[in-house]
């Protein structure tokens, strides 16, 4: 029973560091422009796929082994990933922001840039899936009873390495310094001198690196792409950001690995038929007893 | 003067009627298949074969219809493996596209919605894949070219029971899914009934969208089952028995005919390998009329024809010969699908590439499924024929 109840709690840290991993892009675009930007689940999709690319090219075309292209894969992956996130927001919302659009438009516009990567993709590519090529080879470790692999433990480090790292960048940088002070006042800090435009580019980029991220890390877990695998996954990233209070990085991290959590553990002490009927009821009780999240408070400093 | 413009108008309008006559002179078919969403490339199989045996025969000059040479057409139409989808497709094909029969679809998901369509709406649907019993059951109209669960369940508990020496079982199956969740109670009950109540340790289920099924997985592993049965769709399964392996079980699995993608390999890769599932012919070892089925679409198309591939090309034989044998289409949409039916249900028996099959009075064929394993160079190989 014990050896059960810690292998749920390692299968809920894994998936919970997936939804973690996207809620963190939802947040710090919200945080900052009071934007959810609804294309972010599709931004993570391209930047599996994007990690697919890259991986097979480096090994079939230049023939390195997998270790090797794993430590070029996780950088291009997130630059490239990255250039897809600003370029969005370049294309789609800031023109929409210059003239001065209402923020339901905007998300509206998000929605569809969702739906267009999505199709772009089934456009491109075709519907049949891609497998993802193996890149490290994984070991299984059973220690009394518990199974977990080398992948595991680094998808659940790299999630936790990459909260701290973002936490460091909003709470002790100059950037993140300018990113909480847009949150506060969008007009005055103009004022101050402070490039607006270009903190928005760099919350971008971070927001939809760490999402590229997360494609690698899931495409290595779960080797099978398809154009629809963002869109359910981000949705549930959406919700956990908004649990965790949407806005706040603490929050967002801890939400994604509360739905992880719920939804293993339903499962787990429950038959699963029922899983997204409790995990979501769960959910639905924790944010009527806290509608703005376990860490947003209404109206103040968000991110 | 006169005399030219009536001779003018003359040849017009006999340009005009043989004009019209040429376009009478096909016949449509329709294809209700999953071209996007979650199986693609089962309807590109069945898009595939059907169009190799479109080309023999317009090829040989046309389908001949009572002593009249037709040609033949087919319309490919979507239905992104959606069960709403099947059914606006099927609409579209029968009034739009205004076709004489529907192939397809294939999953029971799709095919109970849309059967009850065609059934409404009088016109003949085969469907090659869909082996839930709700597909045709008390509806004239529908008929497959594929075996059914409640035989299916029955021959995968036999073959488990024998090979594995199974005395428990563990069953993963996707809840959305008619077919996945009505093969999942079947398998459930037949085994239970062999061997003792609480024989099926577990019994979990999933979304059709799910990607980890590591909490499903730990409570079935924990349980010690002798083997996992997982009537699953093949995408599914590559992540099912991977993600099993990675949380440390070493037995056995028993799949079902859903298995029988040639995409399986490509997915699942070496995880799969000396696994079993249950399915509807083998090509690895096929001989006669297969065999060549087979040579011929892996010579065109370059992949070994998936058992969906295979069932297209029998239920849309079938069709060809019910057409064949009504003894000629009178050119009005309704009589001549009422013909085609009847000329469905009389029958007698079909020599086809997955095997011998009879249909019963429900329009299901009563026909042989085969156990296949899966060999260590990827390929399908033959195990066990089961006949009812």
């Amino acid at each position: 029973m014990l050896a059960t109840t810690i292998q749920n709690i390692i299968n809920a840290l894994q998936w919970g560091s997936f939804y973690a991993l996207i809620a963190l892009g939802y947040t710090m675009v919200y945080g900052v422009l009071t934007l959810i930007n609804f294309a972010h689940g599709d931004i993570f999709m391209v930047g599996a796929y994007i990690a697919f690319f890259v991986a097979t090219f480096i090994l079939s075309m230049l023939g390195l082994p997998g270790w090797i292209a794993l430590a070029l894969t996780i950088p291009l992956t997130m630059i490239l990933t990255s250039a897809v996130g600003v370029s969005l927001e370049r294309v789609a919302y800031r023109p929409l922001r210059r003239k001065g659009a209402h923020r339901l438009y905007v998300v509206i516009t998000a929605l569809m840039c969702g739906l267009i990567l999505e199709h772009a993709n089934l456009a491109l590519l075709g519907a049949s899936r891609k497998a993802f090529p193996a890149l490290i080879t994984e070991h299984v470790y059973t220690i009394g009873g518990v199974t977990f692999t080398n992948l595991k433990v680094a998808v659940i480090f790299t999630a936790i390495l990459s909260f701290v790292i973002l936490h460091w960048i909003v709470t002790k940088t100059k950037v993140g310094m300018a990113m909480r002070a847009i949150s506060y006042d969008k007009f005055a800090v103009p004022l101050m001198g402070i490039p607006i435009d270009s903190i928005i580019v760099i919350t971008f980029a971070l927001g939809s690196g760490f999402a590229g991220l997360a494609g690698i890390l899931f495409a290595m877990s779960y080797p099978v792409l398809e154009p629809y695998m963002g869109a359910l996954i981000g949705w549930k990233a959406f919700i956990a950001a908004v649990v965790g209070g949407i806005g706040d990085i603490r929050g967002a991290f801890l939400g994604g690995f509360l739905l992880g959590a719920v939804e293993i553990m339903v499962v787990a002490f429950f038959p699963s038929t029922y899983r997204d009927l409790i995990a979501f009821t769960v959910l639905l009780v924790i944010l009527s007893l806290k509608p703005t999240g376990l860490f947003g408070i209404a109206k103040t400093t968000k991110i | 003067m006169k005399k030219t413009i009536a001779t003018a108008l003359f040849s017009c309008s006999a340009l005009l009627f043989a004009g019209s006559v040429l376009a009478a002179d096909t016949i449509k078919i329709g294809y209700n298949i999953p071209m996007t969403g979650d199986i693609p490339k089962v309807g590109e199989s069945s898009k595939f074969s059907a169009e190799m045996l479109k080309a023999d025969i317009n090829g040989a000059g046309g389908l001949e219809v009572g002593g009249k040479k037709y040609m033949l057409e087919f319309v490919y139409e979507d239905n992104e493996a959606k069960a709403e989808s099947a059914v606006t497709t099927a609409l579209k094909l029968i009034e739009k596209d205004e076709i004489l029969a529907m192939i397809g679809p294939n999953s029971s998901k799709q095919a109970v919605p849309a059967g009850q369509v065609a059934d409404d709406n009088r016109t003949v649907m085969v469907t090659p894949w869909s082996t839930n019993p709700d597909t045709t059951k008390d509806r004239p109209w529908v008929f497959r070219a594929a075996f059914l669960d409640p035989f299916q369940g029955p021959v995968a508990v036999n073959f488990a029971v024998k090979t594995f020496g199974a005395k428990t079982a563990a069953v993963l199956y996707d809840l959305s899914n008619d077919y996945s969740k009505g093969l999942a109670e079947i398998f459930r009950d037949v085994f239970e009934e062999k061997l003792g109540k609480g024989s099926v340790v577990a019994f979990e289920s999933h979304g059709t969208k799910d990607q980890d099924f590591s909490a499903q997985l730990t409570k079935i592993i924990s349980a010690k089952p002798d083997f996992i049965f997982v009537p699953d769709n093949y995408n599914q399964v590559a992540l099912i028995v991977r993600q099993s392996h990675q949380l440390g079980y070493k037995g056995q699995f028993m799949g079902s005919d859903a298995w029988g993608s040639s995409e399986l390999m490509t997915l699942c890769g070496d995880d799969c390998k000396g696994l079993y599932f249950s399915t509807h012919y083998a090509a690895a070892g096929a001989k006669g009329a297969t065999k060549e089925f087979i040579d011929r679409y892996t010579a065109k198309y370059g992949y070994v024809p998936d058992d969906v591939a295979a069932l297209t090309w029998d239920a849309t034989n079938i069709v060809i010969k019910a057409i064949q044998d009504t003894g000629g289409l009178t050119g009005k949409l309704r009589k001549d699908r009422k013909a085609i039916r009847d000329a469905m249900s009389k029958i007698p028996s079909f020599e086809g590439v997955t095997g011998n099959m009879k249909f019963d009075e429900q329009g299901d064929p009563i026909k042989c499924a085969v156990v296949v394993r899966i060999s260590d160079s990827g390929e399908f190989e033959f195990a066990e024929s089961v006949c009812p």
